[in-house]
């Protein structure tokens, strides 16, 4: 494998998120607070969303991890702000069908977590990507 | 045997990875296997499976000789006194498990104690947390020293009369720091506890001897010293696997099964329920011809020397921190770092793009690593068939991983 293809997993977009998280922090007392952790690596995230209604009107994250996770939990609370739960969850779905390398209708607008597509192929790298997603996921599904 | 023979006896590294030759620096987590082992697991499978301790037939007999002689081999390797105190299990795991549940669990009574270390792997933690809520025996921790060694002033402080197990690694699989448990031992036995040892990490590397050594238990895997995963080794003082309970009930570990009562068999038999991991055994049989044929001493010499070079030539890069002691003649070898802000992962996938195996995460010390105020670290382990090239190959892939995430930060 040549830098080339190491490019393809650390796109720019990547590493900007890693180096300047969006929403980063964590919100007042009374929201959603998911913890996660990756028990095979030691990465974790604690989640805080904040709904109104069937909307997802605030999200922050906080954990470690390396630039995959990190940079993703940055990418999708940037994401989910402001989408309703249903549409959410949706994009969860389709999240994790880029991860597999599988099609996804493309009428969605992915927005910077198209950069993500390459992590699909680094398979020992999906579950980095993924761990913000599953915390969001089991959030909004308890709700 | 030089290292460029050795080399040759393990077919898994001729070959590449990534468009680089594989640089394979991932031996704690498992060892690569020789031709020997790799023939002799072939041979039983194709020449002689059958079950063992009950054909009458030729091929029975013959497994049961391959299945008992590597016992033989395994009791001869250790210098244990006698095969009844050799238990083949799955791993090291398993069994620690079984002292655990079988001895801690009718020995074990509330106040008493056990005490472990904050370096330990999960596998010697989380028997004895069970075990101590099970029983209300209090599980206390040895603290380290600043480079991660333990003292054996702090052994003689925490280790007291409620003492009842004590149980350390010979070998930190993160600091490679080399335990000293003949003295950790002695001060056990002074207290009246019994010595259990996790070798999972000492056993490939280093000359292992559980008489001098002194211990009651010693635990080690195969798949880490040359031989096959899915086999390991209890080894135990047999008058207190005499009077130890099984914990897996079964077919093979019987001597008569009425209606309401079952008696056992003998040592080491009554611990090995259902039909064996024959081939398994037969493989670590294997391993254990190679690594003797090659000599423990050499193996232990040539790793030091890498050790040496790793800790030179890694200590010249700028922004790495090594974990442990910086002395070679402390440790095994095996060399735990960070790179600056570099996440441990992101160090593995840049290196592996250049066809180095490293391992990255927790390394199964979730309290170490917290003790490290770390999340996670990267690891380069070594082998008998590593070479000082292969160290220049992790440096100058570790320069341009640097330089990679330059831009980042």
């Amino acid at each position: 494998m040549s830098s080339n293809n190491l490019d393809t997993l650390y796109r720019q977009v990547i590493m900007d998120h890693y180096k300047n998280p969006r929403n980063k922090g964590v919100l007042a007392d009374d929201s959603l607070t998911i913890n996660m952790n990756n028990p095979t690596c030691g990465d974790r995230i604690q989640l805080t969303l904040k709904l109104e209604g069937d909307k997802v009107i605030d999200a922050k994250f906080e954990g470690e991890g390396c630039s995959i996770s990190m940079s993703s939990a940055s990418m999708m609370t940037q994401a989910i702000k402001g989408r309703n739960i249903e549409d959410a969850l949706k994009l969860s779905e389709v999240f994790s069908l880029i991860m597999q390398g599988k099609d996804y209708e493309d009428d969605i607008d992915l927005g910077d977590i198209e950069a993500l597509q390459g992590v699909a192929k680094f398979p020992a790298r999906i579950k980095c990507a993924t761990l913000a997603w599953k915390a969001m996921e089991k959030g909004l599904k308890e709700e | 045997m030089d290292i460029h023979d050795i080399r040759q006896l393990f077919p898994i590294l001729h070959q590449e990875v990534n468009g680089k030759p594989l640089v394979y620096l991932d031996s704690a987590a498992t060892s690569q296997k020789p031709v020997q082992v790799i023939e002799a697991i072939d041979t039983y499978y194709r020449e002689i499976n059958s079950n063992v301790h009950r054909g009458v037939h030729t091929l029975g007999t013959r497994a049961t000789d391959g299945y008992e002689g590597a016992r033989e081999k395994v009791r001869k390797f250790i210098n244990a006194k006698s095969t009844e105190e050799i238990i083949f299990t799955r791993g090291t795991t398993t069994a620690l498990n079984t002292v655990a549940a079988s001895y801690g669990r009718a020995n074990l009574h509330e106040g008493d104690e056990i005490v472990i270390s904050y370096m330990e792997h999960h596998s010697n933690i989380i028997p004895w947390q069970q075990v101590a809520k099970q029983t209300g025996a209090v599980l206390k921790y040895l603290p380290l020293q600043e480079d991660g060694t333990i003292s054996l002033e702090d052994v003689r402080e925490t280790v007291t009369s409620n003492t009842k197990i004590v149980s350390i690694m010979q070998v930190s699989n993160v600091l490679g720091v080399v335990n000293p448990i003949k003295d950790i031992a002695k001060i056990a036995h002074e207290n009246g506890a019994i010595m259990v040892v996790d070798g999972a990490q000492s056993t490939p590397h280093l000359k292992v001897d559980v008489q001098d050594l002194d211990c009651d238990f010693f635990a080690f895997s195969g798949h880490k010293m040359c031989g096959p995963t899915g086999i390991g080794v209890l080894y135990g003082r047999k008058q207190l696997l005499e009077n130890m309970e099984p914990i897996e009930f079964g077919g093979e570990m019987i001597d008569f099964v009425g209606l309401y009562e079952s008696t056992w068999k003998e040592l080491p038999w009554k611990f090995e329920g259902g039909t064996p991991i024959i081939a398994g055994a037969i493989g670590l049989g294997a391993a254990i011809d190679f690594l003797e044929e090659v000599g423990l001493d050499q193996i232990e010499a040539h790793e030091h020397r890498l050790a040496a070079y790793a800790i030179e030539k890694m200590s010249a890069v700028e922004g790495l921190t090594i974990f442990g002691p910086k002395e070679a003649s402390k440790r095994a070898g095996l060399v735990t770092f960070n790179l600056d802000d570099v996440h441990p992962h992101d160090v593995a996938t840049v290196l592996d793009a250049e066809g180095i195996a490293v391992r990255a995460g927790h390394h199964c010390a979730q309290p170490l690593m917290k003790w490290l105020k770390q999340s996670a670290t990267a690891r380069a382990s070594f082998y008998l068939y590593n070479t000082e090239e292969e160290i220049d190959k992790l440096v100058s892939g570790l320069l341009k991983t640097k330089e990679y995430f330059s831009d980042v930060f």
